[in-house]
């Protein structure tokens, strides 16, 4: 077909020029400040080369949640495929009350991540909370989950679990509903069992599916921020801080906003190149073609 | 096994549903609450275990002592909405540019054009946060629903067109061109011929940017203080007081009712197999 150029531009145009205005300008922005000094006390746009990321070199809290934020996002986004692929298979075809419990597994992916936070804070409280309470009842010890290091990662990984599983859920739901029929079928005259079947007609069949959900649940869990913020203020110590919450502390709260810059840039780059990676070996690892 | 397997299959939807609706059941029942049967520890049932009071619900819609949560609504519904409807347009429109015609600029191809839109999902807000406090600073548009409106744009927009472009590469392309033939120019042919078919599609974009607007945090925290103020924003600051656990109950279950009606809609469009063309 040939399309006058004035209409093409006139689909494309408006969309990208408005999300380049919205995004470019703070881009270039976060880029200069960062080679400033600028903080709270004097907010100006001088030249500092690299001063900045020199710091950030020996800034230990920052690397520390960078690597905090890879196990944590790594391992809430396995356990939410795993849950989301489990439940979907489970509910997908013949189960009794299948509208309610697809309704049901939907839900926490509606609900404001903040406000459920702050549910989750009573729900972990050391002695109202109802989650001691019940392990006492099973005669167990009260957990301090929310001012102890090891239990404060649970409780967080918890709360993104519960929180996300439903998207996981969502799209794999909608993968297997729109499977062909034909793969299944001859798979039960060849006889195989539902292992069997799941292992080589099933799994293969959903790994774009698979591949594009992780990844998509991927980039989403790498800016975990406001949930710390909620539940733990990345307490305690910094046993749940994350690089988004940590670049909040620092930016926004004590206003550095030149050494904020560095840091933005920074956690923006390497988390662009790990999900690459990370995208490029699972699609290789499950026989996808590419397909950003 | 085989026999075994729908025991095993029920067990697992009922721990997974009480796990799912348990924040829930504790949100509800603490939202009928006062400050003894919270502070008696852990109780769960009205009546047996505690005598139930409105006060939470009251203090929420404009009881002494309590919360605006009315105000806060309507922005979130005014921002959600505007930055939704924006979203879409441009979205849809840029989605069906990108799914018919070929654009090239240079190295830059369609592809190219596409991933530039959803990669634009990957930026946290706080690193775009600081800028956009200077931007709106010197517009203006600080602390103003319109200024809200923009910066959300930012975060729905990636959304719209991810879903928008797999629904219109799944439309013929013979309607558009039965469409031409009977002498629509491209733009007309898209709004009288494609539009009317794109329901399923634009519902599902539409749901994403609900959710995502709606639930949005960040930037209605650092960009918004006094004059607008957003649902979750409003509800978290009564976190960091120190919580009447029934008032915040009541005020969260009150914020997260819209968007759990949406639920049982997506569920419908689940099962009408509507969802999975518009989807991936």
């Amino acid at each position: 077909m040939d399309i006058p150029r004035r209409y093409k531009s006139m689909f494309v145009l408006p969309g990208l020029i408005t999300l380049v205005l919205i995004i470019i300008f703070p881009l270039l922005f976060t880029i200069r400040v960062s080679f400033s000094s600028w903080n709270v006390s004097s907010p100006q746009m001088d030249f500092v080369g690299v001063a900045n990321y020199v710091t950030m070199l020996s800034d230990g809290r920052f690397w520390a949640g960078t690597l905090r934020l890879v196990l944590l996002a790594g391992g809430t986004v396995l356990i939410q495929y795993v849950l989301g692929f489990g439940l979907a298979l489970l509910v997908w075809r013949n189960v009794l009350g299948r509208r309610l419990w697809r309704v049901l597994f939907l839900v926490p992916m509606m609900t404001t991540p903040v406000v459920m936070a702050a549910i989750w804070q009573t729900i972990f409280h050391e002695s109202l909370g109802p989650v001691n309470d019940l392990l006492g009842r099973l005669g167990l010890e009260p957990v301090r989950w929310l001012t102890e290091a090891g239990p404060a990662v649970v409780a967080l990984m918890t709360v993104e679990v519960w929180q996300w599983t439903p998207f996981m859920f969502l799209l794999m739901l909608a993968g297997l509903l729109s499977l062909p029929k034909e793969p299944f079928m001859a798979a039960a005259i060849d006889g195989a069992g539902a292992w069997r079947t799941f292992r080589e007609v099933t799994f293969p069949l959903m790994a774009p599916v698979s591949v594009s959900a992780v990844i998509i649940r991927l980039i989403e869990a790498s800016k975990l921020s406001d949930t710390v913020y909620v539940l733990t203020s990345g307490g305690p110590g910094s046993a749940t801080e994350s690089p988004g919450y940590y670049l909040y502390i620092r930016a926004l709260k004590e206003q550095q906003t030149g050494y904020g810059g560095s840091l933005s840039l920074t956690y923006l780059i390497l988390m662009i190149v790990t999900l690459t990676v990370v995208a490029a070996l699972l699609a290789r690892a499950l026989k996808v073609k590419g397909d950003s | 096994m085989p026999r075994l397997y729908p025991a095993f299959k029920y067990t697992v939807i009922a721990l997974w549903a009480c796990f799912v609706a348990g924040p829930f059941m504790w949100a509800a029942t603490t939202s009928f609450k006062d400050a003894n049967a919270v502070q008696g520890g852990a109780t769960y049932l009205p009546w047996l275990q505690y005598e139930p009071t409105a006060t939470g619900w009251r203090n929420i819609f404009g009881g002494s002592g309590g919360v605006d949560v009315l105000g806060p609504f309507l922005n979130s519904a005014l921002v959600t909405v505007a930055a939704s409807a924006i979203s879409l347009v441009l979205g849809s429109l840029a989605a069906y540019g990108l799914s018919r015609f070929r654009y090239r600029a240079g190295f830059v191809k369609n592809s190219d054009i596409v991933f530039f839109f959803v990669s634009q999902r990957i930026m946290p807000p706080v690193v775009l946060v600081v800028p956009f406090f200077y931007l709106l600073q010197v517009a203006g548009l600080l602390d103003t629903v319109p200024g809200l409106v923009i910066v959300t744009v930012a975060l729905l927009l990636p959304i719209a067109v991810w879903v928008m472009v797999d629904f219109f590469n799944g439309i013929p392309r013979e309607i558009d061109e039965m469409a031409m033939l009977d002498g629509c120019n491209p733009l007309t042919a898209f709004t009288r011929a494609i539009l009317p078919n794109s329901l399923p599609g634009l519902t599902v974009a539409a749901m994403f940017c609900a959710v995502f607007g709606w639930n949005d945090f960040f930037f209605a925290f650092r960009l918004t203080f006094t004059e607008i103020q957003t649902l979750p924003q409003a509800i978290v600051a009564l976190n960091s007081s120190i919580p009447p656990w029934w008032t915040l109950s009541a005020a969260a279950l009150f914020g997260i009712s819209p968007l759990v009606l949406l639920a049982i809609w997506v569920e419908r469009y689940l099962s009408k197999g509507n969802l999975s063309g518009a989807i991936r």
